[in-house]
């Protein structure tokens, strides 16, 4: 059949013809963009769905781009981890999107249009690194991606624009080292197809070009996934950024940045080159023993609810890098579960955070006082993230924690399960710290003073277009757990390279 | 050693989880919303009681529900030890639900529907460890049991609940994660399974060192046992309203903590390994101190409930002595003294209740002469300490133990009763507490006399365990 043929490029369109379309209605009329962004994510979550049931159906799905074969022209190939990336993906957008209405409206009044195009600029970005089976492609889309982010960013207030402009740094630095690493993998076999170059490398592999050029891809990839300690932008970015960017990027973009460091490590190079000829696993492991207790420690310094969600970003970086580089099977499982997990927990936390902004007008811990009397349903969705988070079961969380844990038995490497340990027990007093506070202390007057023009919003349970998706999230967040074995055996077991 | 497959383990789980929607919804309407409880309670218990004759017959009922990780499900069993703790349990709910109407409308407490939801949803988490059927099911369901009763012992919302509360996760649940978690993990990584099986999983799977090591994790990863050090949340958890104190602190909670040790030493590690590795004498050691010296604070304390508290940790290592004594005789002791202790301790808090309630103090020293008003409620102490006094007198630590028991219970006996009442101490007259108060704990000392008498039921549970474990 032509249309289901055509369903890996399909699910880009979408939102790459939203954008054309909400830039020009846009002009006319503003009330058209958030329907038609909507529609445009609906659409990828619908395919990228087909999609996985397709690969898991009939196995890999390899698509040229204009018919022309792999070498020269762009070939897209979706396996089981890009499927599931795939639907984590334009899942989160989905939600993302459907919370942003009102959020978009309070926050950015003016640049509606401008918002919702680099929106959904930004998942097609998103989903075509996710797609793409070509490293110069890659390169394109990641930037594609990054520039809306930059502009997402930076229409925050107070620090947004600096922070937005610190990132813009860091990104193109990240960009570059990627795509001087690519360049190195061209010269030396003349082609960029990931595909090919699995095939034409082994050859190659004691050639030192080639272990500079792995080098170099890593650490642009690092940037751009802030792995401690390259992590310094990414903090005061997510935190200044509108409410209805972070709910976005956060869950997404250091995702993403971990499936294309899977993807570049196991099907650009191939296991026995990245464990056994770089043989750099042990110290890759102890960064992100750095990288987990870091970000937690520097979680604990904060009092800034939102800041300390972005520091827990950095830990969870660890968690997946960690697990990729145990090298063994247990440890990749867990932490290809845990790109799933972390995207949701992840929206779960910022949609809360969205909803306290938009009734309160500000992210500080002072901010939740008494929230658990005034909005009991987000507050119960925040205690699923929250526990999820720390990793009690039945949630998601838990079971991706399990995994790594195995595989930190597996290869001894007894500081990741301490730092692994260390980091749920510090997120439980993070997150009993929150839920104290919204739980023992009355709810304060001083919300929301600064504005006595009348649009003063009372402060109780958030309107349906946020509390929907946050619902749907938090549960989804108790139903991934409860499957997570399912998903494990009938996904993520034929994601991990055979031979591990 | 038969099995059956049947759903009841899950549905005696879920029956106070799913009044938990009834009642939130009926939450302005009290009495709708007490009946819901009530009838949860019932056919929860209705549900538990129908399973004891196969029990008893040495049969093992089993349910899978989910397999949530390839090889690991969420899987219910029920064998002799669980139906006991599961009986104890469900039959004392429904006391302490009464007692709770009693004395929350008594106080005129706030938040009277989140209260009694997760009251229901700890209930239904006990159950979910006592039908446990491996260690990660247990796991969960002693997780959940932690989070549902933080509600419950902060309720006040104000700072010393605060406090408390955050001593109690602090203890609970940093020991969970902290050393359950990888020691189950390590387990699983070591034997493949989690299943509790006869004679454990674990055998012949590690050094005597690493076995050492994972014991220790485990002992004290189950902070609920409350074996010192690590018993201290215990006394500062009794700033929950007296109800919760009473089925969770006496009951629940704390019982789900020994419970869990003895799940350990019988089903993870077994006793054949335990002493071949000569381990018993280790946690004999460490419950024998756990009595003596819990005791010993116990007769400092001035609060009745924080007495109360130091008992139970005292109690509690009565249990873990008897099990880790590793020999049948003492393991039938320390499974039916979960039963005993349970509905002796209850029946003391909801005596503390009840004088709160009805006089407003909660210090020893201020009771002076109670007794002589409130008329027979307080004799139940005087048989109550002689109880206790009876139990399992097989160690020197246990006779000193039961000579601090008595002196510990002593005092409060003789003033309440016998020391003139000093008038200007009450600023409201005196009387019985409200009926569903008093009921309730007229009904639960009662039993507690019974099973004095006649204990056969909760004996003969924990032989048909024992029986099972050592396949005599």
């Amino acid at each position: 059949m032509i249309y289901s043929e055509q369903l890996p490029i399909l699910l880009m369109i979408f939102p790459l013809f939203a954008a054309f379309a909400i830039s020009v209605t846009g002009v006319f009329h503003t009330r058209y963009c958030y329907p038609v962004a909507v529609c445009a994510l609906i659409g990828s979550l619908y395919t990228s769905v087909g999609v996985l049931f397709e690969v898991l159906e009939k196995g890999v799905i390899h698509y040229r781009l204009g018919g022309w074969p792999p070498p020269f022209g762009i070939e897209y190939v979706i396996d089981y981890l890009n499927g599931l990336v795939l639907v984590v993906v334009s899942f989160v957008s989905l939600g993302a999107v459907i919370f942003s209405k009102e959020s978009v409206k309070q926050e950015l009044p003016d640049k509606i249009p401008q918002f919702y195009t680099l929106f959904v600029l930004l998942v097609t970005g998103l989903l075509g690194m996710t797609v793409t089976g070509d490293a110069f492609n890659l390169y394109v889309l990641l930037e594609i991606s990054a520039l809306a982010t930059y502009a997402l960013i930076a229409m925050g207030k107070g620090r947004a624009m600096f922070s937005s402009f610190i990132y813009v740094i860091m990104g193109t630095l990240g960009a570059c080292f990627y795509l001087l690493g690519v360049g190195h993998l061209y010269i030396m076999t003349g082609s960029l197809n990931m595909g090919d170059l699995y095939t034409l490398m082994p050859d190659l592999y004691a050639s030192h070009a080639i272990l500079v050029a792995f080098l170099l891809i890593l650490v642009g990839i690092w940037i751009k996934m802030a792995f401690f300690p390259l992590h310094g932008w990414l903090p005061n970015a997510y935190t200044y950024a509108p409410t209805a960017t972070s709910c976005l990027i956060a869950p997404l973009m250091t995702k993403v940045s971990v499936y294309i460091m899977i993807r570049i490590m196991f099907s650009t190079f191939s296991p026995a080159f990245v464990f056994n000829t770089f043989a750099a696993a042990n110290v890759i492991v102890w960064m992100a023993v750095a990288a987990i207790i870091g970000g937690s420690i520097l979680a604990l310094a904060q009092t800034d609810f939102k800041k300390m969600l972005t520091y827990l970003i950095v830990a969870e970086v660890g968690y997946m890098v960690g697990g990729i580089w145990l090298a063994n099977r247990h440890g990749i499982t867990g932490a290809i579960l845990h790109i799933v997990n972390d995207a949701l927990m992840t929206l779960c936390l910022f949609l809360v955070v969205g909803i306290i902004v938009y009734k309160t007008k500000g992210h500080q811990f002072n901010n939740m006082q008494g929230l658990y009397k005034k909005m009991p349903i987000t507050m119960a969705a925040f205690t699923i993230g929250a526990l999820s988070m720390i990793g009690v079961p039945p949630t998601a969380g838990f079971f991706s924690k399990w995994y790594l844990i195995l595989g930190a038995i597996d290869s001894g490497q007894w500081s990741f399960m301490a730092a692994l340990l260390f980091s749920s027990l510090v997120n439980a007093v993070l997150f009993f710290r929150v839920i104290e506070i919204g739980y023992f202390e009355p709810f304060a007057d001083h919300h929301g003073h600064g504005h006595h023009d009348g649009a003063a919003i009372a402060i109780d349970e958030a309107p349906l277009s946020m509390l929907a998706p946050l619902v749907v999230v938090a549960l989804s967040l108790i139903i991934l757990g409860v499957y997570a074995g399912y998903i494990v055996t009938n996904v993520i077991q034929f994601a991990v390279p055979a031979g591990i | 050693m038969d099995t059956v497959t049947s759903i009841k383990p899950v549905l005696a789980v879920l029956a106070s989880l799913i009044a938990v929607v009834p009642i939130i919804m009926s939450g302005t309407k009290p009495n709708l919303r007490e009946t819901w409880t009530f009838a949860a309670g019932i056919i929860k218990f209705g549900i538990i009681a129908s399973m004891i004759p196969l029990i008893l017959n040495g049969t093992v009922i089993e349910y899978s529900l989910i397999e949530v990780l390839p090889g690991i499900a969420i899987r219910f069993r029920v064998d002799g030890l669980g139906m006991l703790f599961a009986l104890v349990a469900s039959t004392l709910w429904i006391a302490t639900s009464a007692y709770s109407i009693g004395y929350m409308r008594g106080l005129k407490e706030h938040s009277q529907t989140r209260y009694f939801s997760f009251f229901a949803i700890a209930l239904s988490a006990t159950i979910g460890v006592a039908f446990a059927a491996n260690l990660f099911t247990l796991y969960l369901f002693y997780e959940m049991l932690s989070l549902a009763t933080y509600p419950l012992v902060t309720h006040h919302q104000d700072e010393e609940a605060r406090a408390s509360g955050r001593k109690y996760l602090l203890y609970i649940l940093g020991t969970s994660i902290g050393f359950v978690l990888p020691a189950m993990l390590i387990c699983y990584s070591l034997a493949g399974t989690l299943e509790f099986a006869n004679q454990g999983f674990l055998a012949g799977t590690g050094s005597k060192g690493l076995m050492t090591f994972l014991l220790v994790l485990l002992l004290f990863g189950f902070a609920k046992a409350a074996i010192m050090p690590l018993h201290s949340w215990l006394p500062a958890a009794m700033v929950a309203p007296t109800p919760v104190s009473a089925l969770l602190h006496a009951v629940a909670v704390v019982k789900v903590g020994v419970f869990s040790i003895i799940r350990v030493i019988t089903g993870v590690f077994g006793t054949d390994l335990l002493l071949s590795l000569h381990l018993g004498t280790f946690i004999i050691y460490l419950a024998s101190i756990t009595i003596l010296v819990g005791s010993l604070i116990a007769l400092s304390q001035d609060g009745l409930k924080r007495r109360l508290a130091f008992s139970t940790i005292a109690q509690l290592s009565y249990v873990v002595l008897g099990v880790g004594l590793l020999s049948p005789k003492g393991m039938i002791g320390g499974m039916a003294h979960i039963a005993m202790h349970a509905f002796g301790k209850i029946t003391l808090f909801f005596c503390a209740g009840a004088i709160f309630v009805a006089t407003g103090k909660k210090n020893i020293s201020e009771m002076v002469g109670i007794g002589r008003k409130m008329g027979f409620l307080s004799k139940w102490y005087l048989v109550l300490g002689s109880l206790e006094a009876q139990q399992m007198p097989i160690l020197f630590v246990l006779l000193t133990s039961s000579l601090l028991n008595a002196a510990y219970f002593m005092p409060v006996v003789y003033k309440a009763f016998f020391c003139a009442p000093e008038e200007a101490l009450f600023s409201n007259p005196v009387r019985e507490a409200p009926p569903f108060c008093v009921v309730p704990l007229v009904i639960t000392a009662f039993i507690s006399i019974i099973l004095l008498f006649y204990p056969q039921p909760f004996f003969r549970l924990a032989s048909v365990m024992v029986q099972n474990i050592t396949g005599m």
